[in-house]
């Protein structure tokens, strides 16, 4: 009997959290068949027995001149989060995993001082950097570019490497590290060989993480870059310019959003697994 | 702790690619928060501490500090409660529940700005289905984003949309990685669910716990894009949190001397919150975790 009442209210709670979370994306999806005549008449939800479909959200999407071009910003997009994301993970883990096994000393600043620099990076709002960097990539020539927008990711997004990896370095015994060593590896053969195969989810998760800041950012995108380059989440609030057409906005909306759910399939399959495995062991 | 003469191979690649990319902004925001730089007159001059003397004096800046400690305290505590309920009622059953999972992480993948465009949409007070569905159960239209108390809980219900699901992954992640033998233990003992999860899940979830606040303080702090898409900070200045205050000033103004001056005192306050905060937490969590 108590297990029942508990999965009532389990299934409850996941189902009501669910509406939630779903309902942006459903509304977004009915608001994309819709045209200005549905929109204006209230809130409407399901096509043919609320209102009317049109197909007017989508076929903008693929129209070369007068639609919204939305390829091109995926391609840039795709191209700057990926590169960003993996320098970023390269570089941050080598760092993390040198804070972690030695001692850094300069002056009166140790290790922790060094982690927190690092970390302190994040604190900044991007809107404290706009213009000095707008003037660092002007000085450059870097300005409109998917080079100079990369460069401004890996300061976002390296810091973010150097804080989860340090923790899941220091969560890993050295002893793993000095058996290596004794056996004739150098520091580097140790990381690479012993070490980084340990710490796959960790890495997982935080490029992953990085992946999604990169992607989600608007701000930089918006201040760094204006006519050759275009990022996705950029001409798609360029659609929010004159009058606010819903229907396209929410398609491209979707559209944006759509490689993110494999990813989340993905990485919720990597995560379970990875948990199957322990349960072995 | 290994000592090796090459340590510097790990360290210094990362470290120094930052310093360079963020040492000019950083020097220039320093010396700008100096300078009467704006739009009339953009130039280096020095005029002493009468920026800083004005932000102390800016009403606007300390309301606008008021509101972002009010937005980070709601969503922060809100989404840790939530993600943690949510985390615990979907770790065990790995192969059942899988649809759940996926969607609960998937709105941390959204683009803020662009999910924030489509909340707006469903805010509209007669367009929206909030409200539409507000009225089916009877109850009376909200004026969400135009009166200052609702147009706040809507800024904080979008940010708990969105990134609940981020604290989720990470507790979720975390419980996925505790060993069993507590638990088999507490098994045996015949504990039931709530002295399991008292005395050995939430003690054993204190570091990972202490990193997520912390993380989500931050990022929670620099809330923006939702501020500009759902409200422009209004009605008035009642969704005006820093970040958006300081973009008023710099990109709409162009009172950059200023607006630096604002960034630096913001980014003081911050990092002496932040202390303070982590402090706090470790000493709260870990005395608790350390049994």
């Amino acid at each position: 009997m108590r297990i029942l009442v508990y999965r009532g209210i389990k299934y409850l709670v996941l189902i009501l959290w669910s509406a939630f979370v779903a309902g942006p994306f459903l509304w977004a999806l009915s608001t994309s068949f819709k045209n200005d005549a549905a929109v204006v008449s209230g809130a409407t939800y399901i096509p043919f027995v609320d209102f009317e479909p049109s197909l007017e959200g989508w076929e903008v999407l693929f129209k070369a001149t007068e639609g919204v071009n939305i390829f091109g910003p995926y391609v840039s997009s795709l191209v700057v989060t990926l590169v960003s994301s993996l320098v970023s993970l390269a570089l941050g883990t080598f760092a993390a995993y040198g804070l972690s096994r030695f001692t850094f000393r300069a002056g009166p600043l140790g290790n922790t001082d060094i982690t927190f620099f690092f970390i302190s990076q994040r604190i900044i709002t991007p809107v404290v950097l706009a213009i000095p960097y707008f003037l660092l990539l002007k000085m450059f020539r870097l300005l409109d570019t998917h080079v100079g927008l990369i460069i401004i990711y890996i300061a976002m997004l390296m810091p973010i490497v150097v804080w989860i990896m340090v923790d899941f370095f220091n969560n890993i015994s050295t002893e793993l590290d000095e058996a290596a060593l004794i056996d004739g590896c150098t520091p580097v053969e140790a990381f690479y060989k012993i070490i980084l195969p340990e710490c796959v989810p960790g890495l997982v998760v935080t490029g992953l993480l990085c992946f999604i800041f990169a992607w989600n950012d608007f701000f930089f995108a918006f201040t760094l870059t204006f006519a050759d380059t275009q990022l996705l989440p950029v001409s798609i609030v360029a659609l929010n310019s004159s009058k606010v057409p819903w229907w396209s906005l929410s398609s491209s909306s979707l559209i944006a959003i759509l490689p993110l759910v494999f990813l989340a399939i993905w990485l919720e399959r990597y995560l379970t697994r990875g948990a199957l495995l322990g349960a072995l062991k | 702790m290994i000592q090796s003469r090459y340590k510097y191979l790990f360290l210094f690649p990362g470290l120094f690619t930052l310093i360079a990319i963020i040492i000019f902004p950083l020097v220039f925001t320093f010396r700008l928060s100096f300078s009467s730089w704006d739009v009339v007159q953009p130039t280096l001059d020095f005029i002493g501490f009468d920026n800083y003397v004005r932000v102390f004096n800016d009403t606007r800046f300390w309301e606008s500090l008021g509101t972002l400690g009010t937005v980070v305290f709601s969503v922060v505590s809100l989404e840790y409660v939530i993600g943690f309920a949510l985390a615990l009622l979907l770790w065990q059953d790995i192969e059942k529940n899988r649809f759940f999972r996926v969607l609960f992480i998937i709105p941390m993948m959204a683009t803020p700005v662009i999910i924030s465009v489509v909340w707006r949409t469903m805010f509209h007070e007669t367009l929206g289905p909030i409200n539409d569905l507000l009225s089916m159960i009877h109850l009376p239209a909200v004026p969400w984003l135009s009166k200052p108390t609702s147009a706040l809980i809507a800024v904080i219900l979008v940010d708990i949309w969105q990134w609940t699901s981020f604290v989720f992954i990470l507790l979720l992640a975390g419980l996925l990685s505790l060993p069993h033998e507590p638990y088999e233990a507490a098994a045996m003992d015949g504990a039931n669910r709530f002295q399991i999860f008292w005395h050995i899940t939430f003690p054993m979830m204190a570091p990972i716990t202490i990193g997520i606040l912390i993380i989500r303080i931050i990022e929670a702090s620099k809330i923006m894009e939702t501020v500009y898409v759902l409200t422009s900070g209004g009605p008035g200045t009642s969704t005006e949190t820093s970040a958006y205050y300081i973009f008023i000033r710099s990109l709409r103004e162009f009172q950059i001397g200023y607006s630096s001056a604002m960034s630096i005192v913001y980014l003081l306050m911050m990092i002496l919150a932040l202390t303070l905060i982590a402090k706090g937490l470790t000493k709260g969590l870990v005395s608790k975790g350390g049994i």
